[in-house]
């Protein structure tokens, strides 16, 4: 980390141009831009658009990836489906929503959940066709509730796809967002960095991904690593 | 109340592309009695654990019927796998609880983790546990419902001969406590001796009834391996068929 620092410091010294401020400066207008509030508000909307599409799409994907991946004909049925919405790139499905519903909030977030659903659905699925066979007959037998089968016996087993699909979602939920936010919002990270890119502020847009860094760090040691650590309590 | 009668046409086993099907029971009619112990002996890969899936309801890919308790009431049913089945993620005495969900009775818990001897083990995750203790951890679950229809598919297979014979004392301690229908599938003929009222000899592929037999030993010999060995002397040799299953 201090590396990181002291080789940015050097460079910027060395270059001494408006394209690469050194991490005072940059240290300093990230203070500014938080003593005034503006980082702080646009990133609590971002991080609040977050928040709603990453729920609604992991909801969305496990649900119906825990159905695909028990039930062969579904799967069959809406395996091309799936596999056209994972390769439609994002730009493609962000600017549709925004056309066929206009610029608000709600295509936003639309545009952002068909984004990541599929691929919450593809990794959910892979976890639902490995569940230990041996178990679920085990819960039949027993005649076990439906509701008691799946958060005892099958939530436990997805534990580790919901995790991974939770991991690589977030980082990509981040990067539409932006790109969202960019094309038909009028707040949020993504606005204020298309913003600065416009005025050349290199130093304004450093200074949000850093912001934008620590959330990421934080999302991921306050609350990734402890639910980790619970799921694994009873391993050897 | 809880007898069983089986009458199961033909089961099969549907081929796969290349394979042909497999016709794994052919007209296999068999009656336990209420509070009846049985044991099932057969070669490995008969079809036992099949017949006991589909007494278990688990299965009803086949052609005929079986009836288990009355029409009334359905019988509650143990079921003990050839392997513990547990789930690792719940500890001893969260596996035991999971079974009984309509019917929470936490006393029973601690009375049948008494008799097995697992008290100090309840807050513990199976990873944990022998196999001996894993498969008595699955009896208690077995019987932590009450069952009125204990099904047993070689459950203490793979177990050193003393701790077998300590979990196999304490199955028919249960029994005797409160007693309810058993159907226990072995390949062991002694240990088939040492626990039944009565032996029913299966043959293999496919799986026919082939002997019927009532155990005469009275209970309190059952643990005296002379009797015991002296009753399997006597039934190979007035019932060689049973030989080549054994």
């Amino acid at each position: 980390m201090l590396t990181l620092l002291l080789v940015w410091q050097g460079l910027a010294v060395n270059i001494n141009s408006t394209i690469l401020p050194g991490p005072l400066l940059v240290g300093e207008v990230f203070w500014k831009a938080c003593i005034t509030g503006q980082l702080t508000y646009h990133l609590g909307v971002t991080l609040l658009r977050l928040i709603v599409s990453f729920s609604i799409s992991m909801l969305l994907g496990c649900a119906i990836g825990i159905v695909l991946g028990r039930n062969e004909k579904l799967d069959a049925f809406f395996d091309n489906w799936l596999m056209i919405f994972l390769n439609v790139p994002a730009l493609v499905i962000i600017i549709l929503c925004y056309v066929w519903f206009g610029l608000v909030e709600s295509a936003a977030i639309l545009a952002v959940v068909v984004n990541k659903v599929p691929s919450v659905i593809v990794t959910i699925r892979e976890g639902a066709r490995a569940l230990d066979q041996d178990l679920m007959e085990m819960t039949r037998s027993y005649r076990l509730s439906k509701r008691r089968v799946l958060t005892e016996v099958i939530w436990p087993q997805l534990h580790p796809y919901v995790m991974g699909a939770t991991r690589s979602g977030l980082a990509l939920i981040w990067k539409i967002i932006l790109v969202v936010e960019l094309l038909g919002r009028s707040n949020g990270m993504g606005y204020q960095l298309h913003l600065f890119f416009q005025m050349f502020d290199v130093a304004s847009i450093l200074a949000y991904t850093i912001a934008f860094v620590g959330v990421i760090q934080l999302i991921e040691l306050l609350i990734l690593k402890p639910l980790d650590h619970h799921a694994m309590r009873w391993r050897r | 109340m809880n007898a069983i009668k089986i009458d199961v046409v033909s089961k099969q086993f549907p081929g796969t592309g290349q394979t042909v099907g497999h016709l794994v029971i052919e007209n296999l009619n068999l009656f336990i009695g209420s509070q009846e112990f049985v044991c099932l002996v057969g070669p490995s890969g008969c079809g036992k654990t099949t017949l006991l899936n589909i007494i278990a309801g688990l299965d009803s890919d086949f052609e005929g019927e079986v009836f288990v308790g009355s029409a009334a009431r359905k019988s509650k049913i143990g079921l003990v796998f050839q392997s513990p089945r547990l789930l690792p993620w719940r500890t001893v005495r969260q596996n035991i609880e999971l079974v009984q969900e309509r019917f929470e009775n936490a006393e029973l818990i601690d009375d049948l983790l008494d008799i097995m001897q697992l008290k100090a083990f309840q807050d513990v995750y199976p990873e944990r546990l022998s196999l001996g203790m894993s498969r008595r951890v699955a009896l208690i679950r077995a019987f932590a419902v009450n069952p009125d229809l204990l099904l047993m598919d070689e459950p203490f297979v793979s177990l050193d001969a003393p701790t077998a014979r300590q979990v196999r004392d304490l199955l028919l301690l249960l029994w005797q406590k409160r007693p309810h229908t058993v159907l226990f599938v072995t390949h062991d003929l002694r240990e088939a001796i040492a626990l039944a009222d009565r032996l029913v000899f299966l043959s293999g592929s496919p799986m026919g009834c082939v002997a019927d037999i009532k155990v005469s030993i009275p209970r309190i010999d059952r643990n005296n391996e002379s009797v015991i060995e002296a009753f399997r002397q006597q039934l190979i040799h007035e019932h060689p068929v049973i030989k080549q299953l054994i």
